[in-house]
């Protein structure tokens, strides 16, 4: 594969999730995370998996990355059954997960050089590319230790778009962020995402970012987990968390979550 | 500057005083000899060649055998860590073994190897092996989970997950058991040194040993101030510049 061919992205995968079940049994009791959990995720579609915590939205992403496998079911990606983790499906975590042993390039190359029938030199190139687009190419041989927490997320974003995979995993990736630092990166994630089209499945609990993102959000419910309501966000792009339309959509969908944690009393 | 003038005030004066005890007359200089005579043995023994050749035998044993026993033991820690079995069998052999003064080994190895180069070398992996196993181990269950997880989804297994992403992320804790296994390496040797009488070479530790027969302390003296400096510079030299390296990159140390 060119260079050139690697800097211009990959077409997204089609996700579909086939009636997944998922079951943790613990010597105490057993919890049914996912119950019967069917959904079609469309090539470049960017869908958030919102819900209470304890629902199994994480879980049904571990699931979809092939860090997990399901009880029943199964999980399809561009209709090849998903069985193992993959470089087309990268994941961005709640923490960065960055290795302290390399610096922020060689972070970033890290799934690159991974990946066979590219030279090194086309590498760095690709990570410098990747450095530029999350605004960090004045960072490229810094520490990670040295990065403040947004900063550390924009490299792993880079880290997690180099390969130049066809989905990408996010797992409450600005939760552990601060007001401000989530807003910019709610624009830089929005930009990003037009200019490199990908299939997106972003897990939060935060109902305003998920608006914010989503073409689609998912409302999950917990005790088991499963799918109460879909709903779709026309709102054009950019979108600005602020704005009154997204507020309106948020408060709807924070009244059905209330509703549905009503209706089966919590049990932590 | 001013920390080094500090550090090298603080020595002189450590000097002056046991001069002027020395000076007291408290005890016969027989037990306790003059900083003056110490350092006439020691530039004697520099200048007729004893010194700098005990010197070179002793740290070749010590080279040696650390090596071999880093050789096994980090690939016997990286098997405990990653099977139960290994971590039943071998995990707890280690413990045991590690908590074994490295001094008993020396009767051990006098009756399979006789007064040979073979038993000192035997004794220095003994004393490096254990501890290097145990902190290999140690090292890789510290790992934070997410590193592995983050490793996987990338695409990194097999021999690349633990050359790539569990070797250096345990990095911290091998580099304080490589440190460790090097003090029992040190220990082992000069204990075998002063026991184990051999003509293959003569150590540090056979002129610590002869310096006793000999009555002689300045010799004593000098010989104990020669393994305080290797062990220093060694830690200064071997150990120092890596793990200014971690400090560096996992920001962690700083004051």
């Amino acid at each position: 594969m060119s260079l050139r061919e690697e800097l211009q992205g990959l077409p997204p995968a089609k996700l579909a999730v086939e009636d997944v079940s998922k079951w943790f049994r613990t010597s105490r009791q057993t919890v049914h995370a996912l119950d019967h959990i069917s959904l079609d995720i469309n090539e470049g579609e960017f869908v958030c998996l919102v819900g209470p915590s304890g629902c199994g939205k994480s879980t049904l992403l571990d699931i979809i990355a092939g860090l997990a496998t399901p009880d029943e079911g199964r999980v399809m990606a561009d209709n090849e059954p998903v069985l193992s983790p993959g470089r087309h499906r990268l994941v961005m975590f709640q923490e960065a997960a960055l290795f302290p042993w390399l610096d922020v390039t060689g972070n970033v190359m890290f799934g690159l050089k991974l990946k066979p029938g590219l030279k090194n030199k086309e590498r760095r190139e690709v990570a410098k590319f990747f450095l530029h687009l999350v605004g960090l190419e004045k960072f490229a041989a810094a520490h990670v230790h040295e990065l403040s927490g947004g900063m550390k997320q924009r490299v792993a974003l880079a880290r997690a778009l180099a390969p130049n995979p066809r989905v990408l995993l996010m797992d409450e990736p600005f939760a552990a962020l601060d007001a401000l630092t989530r807003e910019q990166l709610y624009s830089d994630i929005q930009r990003i995402w037009e200019k490199r089209r990908k299939t997106i499945v972003f897990v939060t609990h935060n109902v305003r970012e998920a608006v914010c993102l989503a073409d689609r959000v998912i409302l999950f419910s917990r005790n088991p987990g499963r799918i109460r309501e879909q709903f779709d966000i026309p709102l054009p792009r950019p979108r600005d968390i602020n704005s009154i339309e997204l507020a309106e959509y948020a408060g709807k969908i924070t009244r059905a979550l209330k509703g549905h944690s009503e209706e089966e009393p919590a049990e932590e | 500057m001013r920390r080094a003038s500090l550090a090298t005030l603080f020595f002189v004066i450590l000097v002056a005083i046991w001069h002027f005890i020395v000076r007291a007359g408290i005890w016969s200089p027989v037990l306790l000899p003059s900083p003056q005579s110490v350092g006439e043995y020691l530039v004697g023994a520099v200048r007729d060649g004893t010194l700098l050749e005990a010197t070179g035998v002793t740290v070749r044993r010590l080279l040696f055998g650390y090596l071999i026993g880093i050789a096994i033991g980090l690939p016997l820690g990286l098997f405990t860590s990653a099977s139960k079995f290994a971590e039943d069998t071998i995990g707890v052999m280690a413990l045991g073994l590690q908590t074994l003064p490295s001094v008993c080994w020396i009767p051990l190895a006098l009756l399979w190897f006789g007064q040979t180069e073979s038993a000192m070398l035997f004794v220095v992996i003994m004393g490096t092996v254990w501890s290097v196993v145990i902190a290999t181990d140690t090292g890789v269950r510290n790992i934070p989970p997410i590193f592995a997880r983050a490793a996987r989804t990338m695409g990194s297994r097999g021999l690349h997950k633990w050359t790539k992403v569990i070797l250096p992320a345990s990095l911290p804790f091998l580099v304080s058991g490589m440190k460790q296994g090097w003090a029992f390496a040190w220990r082992s040797l000069m204990a075998a040194e002063i026991y184990v009488t051999i003509l293959t070479g003569f150590g540090l530790g056979h002129l610590l040993h002869y310096g006793r027969e000999l009555q002689a302390m300045d010799q004593v003296i000098g010989v104990m101030l020669v393994i305080i400096t290797i062990g220093l510079l060694t830690d200064k030299i071997l150990f120092s510049p890596i793990e200014r390296f971690l400090h560096n990159r996992w920001g962690t140390g700083l004051r």
